[in-house]
């Protein structure tokens, strides 16, 4: 290595990268440097362009014009091979692991090196070793991948990229599935990357984790760079107005909760997935009317088979669930009989669950409700009904563009979920069931879904809101119950949360009284 | 990531399948040349051959009507999110149904045969899909695997019954007798003669007319009932099903009742409608010619209907093009039917990118004007 050399040249210099895939846009003439020994933020809304040009990065794309200098040298990538050989390493949101493979042979998968297996594997334990010591990445090698928790999974794949070299390395959303504590792990990790020469590209779009993490930030919207700044000199409400392209308000205003009666009641739940583990424990709560319920936690500690079981998409293995007087469990109602009963869904996967990619809006607008009368004309569906119903959702949610025969993928994440909500929310239910609102969704988009879901609560309505992101739950819900291992591990008034609060609960630390 | 190229309505539904059209002529229009004939002429015989005359045309929706009945039932099964290759078997079994009925009842008047007939055909193809239909809904055996080891079963059960049992007596060949005259379906050029329109006789008859009756239904059905928008919901997002209060299974099994129902209708057209008396391997590989049927025409009636035209033609201009020229033998009308097949179906998605790269940038000039 030559500090020297390599601190005159950028580690990663884009000129001109552009990118069009039919009709969109994706990357128009980006050009970003980035700094060697340096942690380089990329941030933007979903769809902004910023996966697509690390992806040119990385060589799953190809720009269509544009240039990619590393350390001073041009270099050519066609393929993930090419940015392997030139240095660059890619932590995939995803994690593109084996997950019956131990560590050892996901490290070795796609460089084995030789015809023979145990050669390249003996190599490459010594030389993860030493990456362990000199970065203080500690995984057993030997342990399947699929048994080590999410963290640590992770850590494999970092491992993965310096084990075949990599000097620069791409992060994209590393810290969707981890605790706040693991995520600070991670990031502290990174500066231990840094320290030693390394340089990282961490794409993201929690303003947070730019803040605490990165030297420099650069923000992207609509496929172009809006913003270089020096992380220091910023701040997050800049970044965010930056990313949106207009002043934005990243705190939801409500008044006080009015909590009234109880409208839906868990008590004693356990769910069991398919190989019949338990992922929801015995679980008791209530929700009331006129308050919003929050459940925090790391995604895949039971949030997901609660909402579930709840909706009556899954059936639990005991416990009741009463919603209005009615014992759904025990009567055997299914997801059409609840919803009748008044208790709308929203899902949390939009994309697995709550909307048919192939069809159009108007169709997807009655996902669930095509048996209502509303929408009926003798045995047929009321088309004309369907499309005024659509039309009227969309007006009232500002779904853009406002075309219901438009197919649904054509619409951005964040005006899918409007109408989704909007389907959910106009059938005037009881009681709301919200899997992470805002996932995929803008910032602007952001801010109108919260709102609504307080508009719901002020309205006496009772709203069960999950999600992966502590600040929704901190900005949105009267009350907080933290999940951990399928169990309910403690509840905070909305009020008194606090994010280091939530985050230790979360990671398993058990009560109220600790902080 | 990238999606796949996206065309415009258009050019999916009528470029696309033309362009795969020309590029499957012009590969059969090369191979044909290397057999020492010209192209042109054994394209002109083609065509003339299935549209030529009033005798031709007969014949091509004669064809066609087969193919009609099964693309639509492979295209309900697949609006379910089911690959049902086993429309020849269900075809076959619903044809002995159809068969029975004119058999047996044969001496009734035709309007009464005639709807005992459609119900028997549907039945029995209803019946013989049901069981890989429960079998995928409820064990959750594969049904393109299932399906087909019912077309063998279909096959062999229909051999012994044609050998063993329905066989005509002091005959050889494995066919049945004849159906009475009443269970005949009225040929199209009668028909015709009756509001005082001259067709020449052909075995086109009214079951043509009930073919496109049913892809009417289809279409009402699947997309413009609940029933229907449920069976979509259900093949293109089970997830999304189940979360609707929608059942995948039950919509499985009643998606193949349907299909299969349709493909039993095919001995209306066959049995009752050309041969009049069951006989062995009636349905003649047009439960799989529906496969493509259905592929080329994207799984809608009208284009089910154009595609099935298309093989009829292929059928009858086929045969016209091997008696006119000796070289091309029936084999190699098997060839440019595989070619069709092969462009339309399988490879449909080798010319999409290029298609779309095209007309992208076609748009980018006329915008930029």
């Amino acid at each position: 290595m030559e500090p020297e050399a390599q601190a005159s040249a950028p580690a990663l210099e884009l000129r001109g990268i552009d990118k069009r895939f039919g009709p969109v846009h994706a990357n128009r003439t980006v050009s970003l440097s980035v700094a060697a020994g340096s942690i380089h933020g990329l941030i933007g809304e979903n769809g902004a362009g910023k996966s697509t040009l690390m992806n040119i990065v990385y060589g799953f794309h190809r720009a269509d014009a544009g240039e990619i200098w590393v350390r001073g040298r041009r270099v050519e990538i066609g393929s993930p091979q090419d940015a392997i050989a030139a240095g660059i390493g890619m932590v995939h949101q995803h994690f593109m692991l084996v997950e019956n493979f131990t560590v050892l042979e996901n490290v070795v998968l796609g460089a084995e090196g030789g015809r023979r297996l145990a050669g390249s594997l003996a190599a490459a334990r010594t030389g993860l070793a030493q990456l362990a010591r000199d970065y203080g990445l500690d995984v057993p090698l030997d342990a399947i991948v699929s048994e080590l928790p999410v963290g640590l999974q992770q850590r494999v794949e970092i491992l993965k990229a310096l084990h075949r070299g990599a000097e620069i390395l791409i992060l994209d959303e590393p810290t969707a599935v981890l605790t706040p504590q693991e995520a600070d792990q991670l990031f502290r990790m990174l500066g231990r990357l840094r320290a030693q020469g390394k340089t990282v590209i961490l794409v993201t779009h929690k303003l947070r984790e730019i803040m605490a993490a990165t030297d420099r930030v650069t923000v992207m919207r609509q496929g172009a760079i809006v913003g270089e700044f020096e992380t220091r000199a910023t701040s997050p409400r800049e970044l965010a107005e930056k990313m949106v392209g207009r002043a934005v308000l990243l705190r939801v205003e409500k008044a006080p909760a009015r909590p009234g009666a109880t409208l839906l009641t868990v008590r004693d739940l356990e769910v069991r997935d398919r190989l019949g583990v338990a992922r929801v424990k015995g679980l008791s709560f209530a929700v009331r009317a006129g308050e919003i319920v929050g459940i925090a936690g790391v995604a895949g500690n039971g949030q997901s088979e609660l909402l579930e079981a709840l909706a009556g998409i899954r059936p639990p293995s005991r416990g009741e669930i009463v919603l209005s007087g009615r014992e759904l469990v025990r009567e055997g109602l299914d997801a059409r009989a609840r919803h009748r009963l008044g208790l709308a869904h929203v899902p949390e996967d939009r994309l697995r669950m709550g909307v048919v990619a192939g069809f159009s809006a108007q169709d997807n607008a009655i996902l669930g409700y095509h048996d209502l009368p509303a929408y009926r004309r003798g045995p047929l569906l009321d088309r004309a009904a369907i499309l005024a119903g659509c039309g009227k959702k969309m007006a009232a949610y500002d779904v853009r563009p406002p075309e219901p025969g438009r197919r649904i993928t054509e619409f951005s994440g964040g005006n899918q979920q409007k109408l989704v909500l909007a389907r959910e929310i106009d059938s005037d239910p009881r009681v709301l069931l919200v899997g992470q609102p805002t996932r995929g969704v803008d910032i602007g988009a952001i801010e109108f879904i919260h709102r609504q879901l307080v508009a719901l609560r002020d309205a006496g309505k009772a709203v069960l809101l999950v999600s992966v992101e502590l600040d929704e739950i901190l900005g949105l819900a009267d009350r907080i119950l933290v999940m951990n291992a399928g169990e309910i591990v403690g509840e905070v008034a909305g009020a008194d949360a606090t994010e280091e609060k939530l985050g230790l609960m979360m990671a398993g630390v058990k009560g109220e009284g600790h902080a | 990531m990238s999606a796949p190229a996206k065309l415009p309505r258009w050019a999916e539904l009528g470029l696309l399948p033309a362009v795969n059209l020309v590029a499957a002529l012009l590969l059969s229009g090369v191979i044909i040349r290397l057999i020492g004939e010209s192209p042109w002429a054994a394209l002109k015989l083609l065509a003339d051959g299935a549209f030529g005359s009033q005798e031709a045309v007969g014949y091509t929706l004669y064809y066609a009507t087969n193919f009609i009945f099964t693309g639509l039932a492979v295209a309900v099964a697949y609006h379910a999110g089911l690959f049902n290759i086993g429309a020849e078997g269900q075809a076959y079994i619903g044809g002995l149904g159809t068969g029975l009925v004119c058999l047996w009842l044969g001496a009734w008047p035709f309007w009464v045969v005639l709807p005992l007939a459609i119900l028997a055909g549907a039945v029995g193809g209803a019946a013989w899909a049901f069981i890989p239909g429960w079998l995928q809904a409820r064990r959750g055996s594969h049904i393109v695997i299932t399906t087909i080891m019912f077309n063998f079963i279909a096959s062999a059960v229909m051999t012994w019954l044609l050998v063993n049992i329905l066989i005509k007596p002091g005959q050889q060949s494995p066919e049945s007798r004849e159906f009475a005259a009443n269970a005949f379906m009225p040929g199209l050029h009668t028909l015709l003669g009756k509001v005082g329109l001259a067709f020449t006789a052909t075995p086109l008859n009214l079951a043509f007319l009930l073919a496109l009756a049913a892809s009417f239904l289809v279409w009402l059905l699947v997309w413009r009932t609940r029933w229907g928008y449920a069976l979509r919901v259900a093949g293109q997002n089970p997830a999304a099903a189940v979360y609707a209060g929608i059942l995948p299974p039950r919509v499985t099994i009643a998606a193949m009742l349907l299909s299969g129902a349709l493909a039993g209708s095919l001995g209306l057209n066959e049995l009752m409608g050309a041969q009049h008396r069951i006989l062995l391997d009636f349905p003649g590989g047009a439960g799989f010619v529906g496969i493509a049927v259905a592929l080329m025409g994207r799984n809608h009636p009208v284009g089910i209907f154009l595609a099935a035209v298309l093989f009829g033609a292929l059928m009858q201009g086929g045969s016209q093009l091997s008696f006119d020229m000796p070289r091309v033998n029936r084999d190699m009308v098997v060839v440019i039917q595989g070619l069709v097949i092969l462009f339309c179906g399988a490879l449909e998605n080798v010319a999409r990118v290029p298609l779309a790269a095209l007309l992208a940038r076609l748009r980018g000039e006329k915008e930029a004007e």
